[in-house]
């Protein structure tokens, strides 16, 4: 077009970002791509094509790790660990900065490659992607600085595992390693087949930049190289961002093995708009939600939840921008959406779309939107959507924009939260009593306030629910790197008691009434469901008395009452430190008798059990000063605004208490979890259960509101399982055998409950670093971060 | 429409429907943009403005796309044609002001433009704008060229004079044949939220003006926030300026990208809820060619190819030209270019 007509259409033309360097490089490695291993550069037997989805061109032969590859990476960065953790902070920064360093000199070949593996717009990669992922290492090697001084007591995991999705490869691949180097971990990176290129480039970059062999290792592959990684034996963690369902076989296939996780899965964010919003702004903020990255965005704002009085007025703006969005080459510079990540991909979002349509939902998409070649689709919009189509509930992974209205907050935070995910979420409004207090209420990981898809490497990002666990960013990323160090020996059994005497308890002198130790749920002492009892008998033999035999159905009743207590995780913090200290009152108040319950039942010495029931109160004590204490953080990423990271309870909690100590075990599991603001259903030892239908007492005399603890005895590992299958429960913390440990993670996937569990190791409950501390405030407690822009004066 | 106005709160009724617009029609200025409405208060309140949402949009626009080679030159001559070539300066002088108006005629080299192919789009600036005392100066000098002369008005800058000399300011201007009059306002009917004194200011200088289009200077830098900011561009149409302005050039923060997509978006929003078009003009501040097209770019997405041509759309600039025409020269040679090879406005 010459200048002339250009005058009178004032159109855009193209504008094509250069691929010469890339395809320089590709040309370099036109014989295949080896894979980065222990240093070197090692060929696999086989090989796959890696696509352009713009154009559907191969850019290059890209290695099929073999379980044998994964092997030897995973033994490379076994080798090269202890060197690398035996570095100083200040050396391992050093080698971080580096990084950053050479990712900004070649900041723009990088780019260039992604959006030609990917598909995704230039705009996105040069301006997003590489920043951010540049702005990683930066942030990280400032932690591995400080980690010596200011992390003494946490030491690094190991050998870490990492597979990342094909939606932002590079970035992904700084979120994964950054923390993990900073740490003093090793790791053996597997990018996604569909885009492995960027991944590799940056491993040349890592072999310039003076990088210890093994410390990094890239190997690439399907599904099957990573699922070896995964089961690998010498990996001591496995870091994975991708689909829940991966996320839940991970789960299930490391379960029981120690191998700590980090989750980051998918999701159905709520984008929820106020009638007191800025409109032209919160349409914007779609745009950012859902049409970026063609919607291929875990945390993608893919429910609009928009006030009924508003909901026209925003949708036309919707529609109008909408239409404005150009789709087309990713390499444009002048392009909002590129193409989608492969034809399969394609195929998914438009049978998705179709159902919903058919479950009546109508549909609105601009015309003309999409060139006729290459693997794109067009942004949609679907309304006449109810909560139950399956568009409302189903992560698309796509340009998909479904609309919900409501009527109220309290409506929309209902909304907000019907799903099974809580990854992320977006509050529209002007009021900030609005938004900060809507905030808190949403069950997910991250709230924007008045924006959307904001990260920053100083501020935690995962998901609640079925969205993942751990976080990745911040500090609260950086401890899923670091395990305290601490040396667990295997627990030694429980001696086992003498055969039971064929002696009443009411043979013993001091008891005059029969004792009927029942069951504590929502408040209120009740009997089995089942009608069935189990004899309680002492390390003597002596017959102690009777509880009840658990089943199902008593746990699902506490299961109930738990969830109906939600309103003890809103009491405020003071409030709870006020009950646990009360707790502790009462327990000093009878401590003689649960002293001679402690003699009677386990058959320790007088000494031991008055020590026993001391810490028991101390640790009450110390619980209920850490609940008003246990603060967030405010990060400071580079915005006008602040991000605050609040530890929020987890939820409804299983615990299996051990029998060793056991009531002080049972204590210290027990006073963090409710501390924290979440309520019970509590396991006690099958062994010496009448210490814990003893303490119930001491519960109804504290004021301890109904539901917040229920304790249903029974045998234990059999209702450990019924828990973790529980979908209603959300976090877990079991200490049993290894292989109990195991059966009750495999059972807790369903959901993908948090569980925390001892495998097999004994902890000193009398010890004041192992028995007690912020490890457990940490497992009892899920963090979330809310940003907050603000501004308003120019 | 206003009759098809979605309330933000459905408890209140849109107050004004489009019957009550036509009536309110203050003259038969057959050639004004707009007509005006009734002062509505309703429109003013509803305004929700989000700083940092807004700031976000304004630096994802200008990376968001990117006209090259022809369409590059092509937006720029769009630019100059859009241009309130400006001189506003207690120094100006018949002799300044003429060589100002002969570069408004010819503001880019003809080589250049041969060169380009774009010599039949006879690209002049937009206007010529100058302090009242120079309007018969400029409109001497532009006879036949079909350039409007503008002339800021009503106390500019500081709008600190009486009302009645400010009426006559624009009187006098409108009489000494200048068809564009910038208005400013004042200020502390903004910051006080005297919204109704702010709209009945406004229509007095709308009716001073006559046939002439009734440029309004908000003043953004002096307003304190972009909710305000927005609310004043909204009283201003109603009260029928057919232009809105950021800034005089005199404040110490001119105009910006923000500040124009908030004062864009309320025009949007005013033909929503009127039918009528509100032209824009960011002046002050905008001295680049990359700027310029940033601007442009700006009015495309969130108004329209509608509000691509001088009759919509103007830039305030002084030294904006200059830069401009270097850039064209470099297009044409694929050389970088200097300011003397360029004549001087």
């Amino acid at each position: 077009m010459n200048v002339a007509e250009a005058f009178k259409t004032m159109s855009y033309g193209t504008a094509p970002e250069s691929s010469s360097n890339v395809e320089a490089w590709l040309k370099e490695h036109k014989a295949g791509f080896k894979m980065f291993i222990n240093g070197e550069w090692v060929a696999a037997s086989k090989s796959f094509d890696t696509k352009n989805p713009a154009n559907g061109k191969v850019l290059g032969k890209v290695s099929q790790a073999s379980a044998a590859d994964i092997d030897k990476a995973v033994k490379a960065a076994r080798a090269a660990q202890p060197a690398w953790a035996a570095l100083s902070g200040h050396q391992r920064a050093k080698h971080l900065y580096a990084i950053a360093r050479i990712l900004q000199k070649y900041s723009r070949s990088l780019a260039v490659l992604e959006t030609m593996d990917n598909g995704k717009p230039i705009r996105e990669s040069r301006d997003i992607d590489l920043p951010k992922a540049i702005r990683h290492f930066y942030h990280h090697a400032g932690w591995a600085q400080l980690l010596d001084t200011e992390l003494p007591n946490q030491e690094a995991v190991g050998v870490v595992g990492q597979i990342i999705p094909w939606n932002f490869p590079l970035l992904m691949a700084a979120w994964k390693i950054a923390p993990a180097l900073a740490a003093g971990n090793c790791v053996v990176l597997k990018p996604a087949e569909f885009t492995s290129l960027s991944a590799l480039m940056f491993a040349e970059l890592l072999e310039q930049s003076g990088l210890p062999a093994g410390v990094v290792n890239i190997v690439t592959g399907d599904g099957v190289a990573g699922q070896a990684l995964v089961d690998h034996e010498d990996v001591n963690k496995i870091a994975f961002t991708g689909s829940t369902d991966v996320g839940r076989m991970i789960k299930s296939r490391t379960a029981g093995s120690g191998k700590k996780l980090t989750l980051e899965l998918g999701g159905k964010s709520p984008f929820i708009v106020f009638d007191d919003a800025d409109l032209d702004s919160a349409v914007e903020g779609l745009v950012d939600a859902i049409w970026f990255n063609q919607g291929q965005v875990c945390c993608a704002g893919s429910r609009l939840l928009v006030q009924e009085g508003i909901a026209e007025t925003l949708l036309a703006k919707v529609k109008v921008r909408m239409s404005k969005l150009r789709i087309g080459d990713p390499l444009d510079k002048s392009i909002d959406m590129g193409a989608i990540i492969d034809e399969r991909q394609k195929k998914r979002i438009e049978a998705l779309v179709k159902q919903g349509v058919a479950e009546g939902a109508t549909l609105w998409q601009p015309e003309n939107a999409c060139p006729s070649e290459g693997c794109f689709y067009p942004p949609t919009l679907l309304t006449d959507v109810e909560a139950s189509n399956v568009v409302a509930s189903t992560e698309i992974f796509g340009p998909v924009l479904s609309v919900l209205t409501f009527r109220t907050q309290k409506e929309a935070i209902d909304l907000a939260n019907n799903t099974r995910y809580g990854l992320a979420s977006s509050v529209w409004s002007e009021n900030i009593n609005r938004a900060l207090d809507v905030a808190p209420q949403i069950k997910a990981g991250v709230v924007w306030v008045n924006s959307t898809n904001q990260f920053d490497a100083a501020c935690g990002f995962g998901g609640y629910r079925e969205s993942g666990v751990g976080r990745e960013g911040g500090i609260e990323g950086l401890y899923e790197y670091l395990k305290p160090i601490e040396n667990l020996a295997p627990e030694a059994e429980v001696p086992k008691p003498e055969k039971a005497k064929k002696t009443s308890p009411l043979a013993n002198a001091e008891i005059f009434v029969d004792q009927t130790a029942k069951f504590y749920i929502g408040g209120k002492q009740c009997r089995p469901d089942n009608g069935n009892s189990l004899k309680v008998i002492a390390q003597s033999g002596d017959v102690l008395g009777s509880v009840g035999d658990g089943s199902r159905k008593d746990i699902r009743n506490a299961v109930e009452a738990a969830y109906k207590a939600e309103g003890w995780s809103k009491t405020s913090a003071h409030g709870r430190a006020q009950i646990l200290y009360f707790i502790a009152e009462n327990l000093s108040y009878r401590a003689a008798e649960f002293c001679q319950r402690l003699i009677s039942s386990v058959g320790v010495s007088a000494d031991d059990a008055r020590q026993e029931v001391d810490l028991a109160i101390e640790r009450l004590f110390f619980y209920a000063a850490w609940a008003d204490k246990y603060d967030g953080a405010v990060h400071q990423p580079p915005i006008r605004g602040v991000t605050l990271a609040m530890n929020e309870a987890i939820g409804v909690m299983a615990i299996g208490c051990p029998d060793r100590s056991p009531l002080l075990a049972m204590i210290s599991m027990l006073a963090p979890v409710i501390a924290m603001g979440n309520r019970a259903v509590l396991i006690p030892s099958e062994r010496y259960p009448l210490l814990a239908t003893d303490f119930y007492q001491i519960l109804e005399t504290s004021d301890v509101p109904a539901g917040v603890v229920n304790i249903v005895t029974g045998q234990r590992e059999g209702l450990m399982k019924v828990l973790a299958e529980h979908q209603q429960v959300d976090g877990l913390w079991y200490h049993g055998t290894p292989l109990d440990c195991k059966a009750v993670e495999e059972a807790s996937v369903g959901n993908l409950k948090r569980t925390w569990v001892n495998r097999g190791l004994a902890r000193n409950w009398n010890d004041k670093t192992e028995g007690q501390g912020k490890q457990f405030l940490r497992e009892a407690t899920q963090v979330k971060n809310i940003w907050i822009p603000y501004g308003d004066s120019v | 429409m206003s009759a098809e106005k979605k309330n933000r709160n459905p408890a209140k009724p849109s107050a004004v429907s489009l019957k009550s617009v036509a009536v309110d029609q203050q003259s038969g200025h057959d050639d004004l943009l707009n007509p005006g409405t009734s002062f509505n208060a309703e429109w003013v309140n509803d305004i929700r403005i989000n700083q940092s949402a807004v700031e976000r949009r304004s630096d994802s626009l200008k990376a968001r796309r990117s006209p090259k080679k022809n369409f590059q030159a092509a937006w720029l001559l769009k630019a100059v044609s859009c241009m309130d070539l400006t001189t506003l300066s207690g120094d100006d002088t018949p002799g300044r002001v003429k060589r100002l108006c002969a570069k408004a005629q010819h503001p880019v080299r003809t080589d250049l433009l041969k060169a380009m192919g774009a010599e039949s789009l006879n690209i002049t600036t937009g206007a010529v704008c100058v302090y009242h005392s120079m309007v018969e100066t400029a409109v001497t000098a532009l006879a036949g060229s079909g350039i409007p002369v503008a002339a800021v008005s009503t106390g500019f800058p500081a709008c600190m004079s009486p009302m009645p000399l400010r009426l006559q300011e624009i009187e006098a201007s409108v009489e000494a044949g200048a068809v564009e009059i910038d208005i400013v306002i004042t200020r502390h009917f903004v910051l006080t939220e005297n919204w109704q004194a702010l709209y009945d200011e406004v229509l007095a200088y709308r009716k001073a003006c006559g046939k002439a289009h009734m440029k309004t200077i908000i003043s953004t830098g002096q307003l304190s926030t972009l909710n305000n900011i927005a609310k004043a561009s909204m009283v201003c149409m109603m009260a029928g300026a057919d232009f809105i302005k950021t800034s005089t050039g005199m404040e110490a923060v001119n105009a910006t990208l923000p500040v124009s997509l908030v004062m864009v978006r309320m025009i949007r929003l005013y033909r929503e809820l009127t039918g009528f078009k509100v032209g824009f003009k960011p002046a002050g501040g905008i001295g680049t060619a990359k700027d310029a097209i940033n601007y442009l770019v700006m009015i495309k997405e969130e108004l329209g190819d509608e509000w691509l041509n001088p009759e919509m759309f103007r830039f305030g600039a002084s030294s904006l030209l200059a830069d401009i025409e270097r850039q064209l020269e470099h297009h044409v040679s694929g050389q970088y270019s200097a300011h003397n090879r360029h004549s001087m406005a």
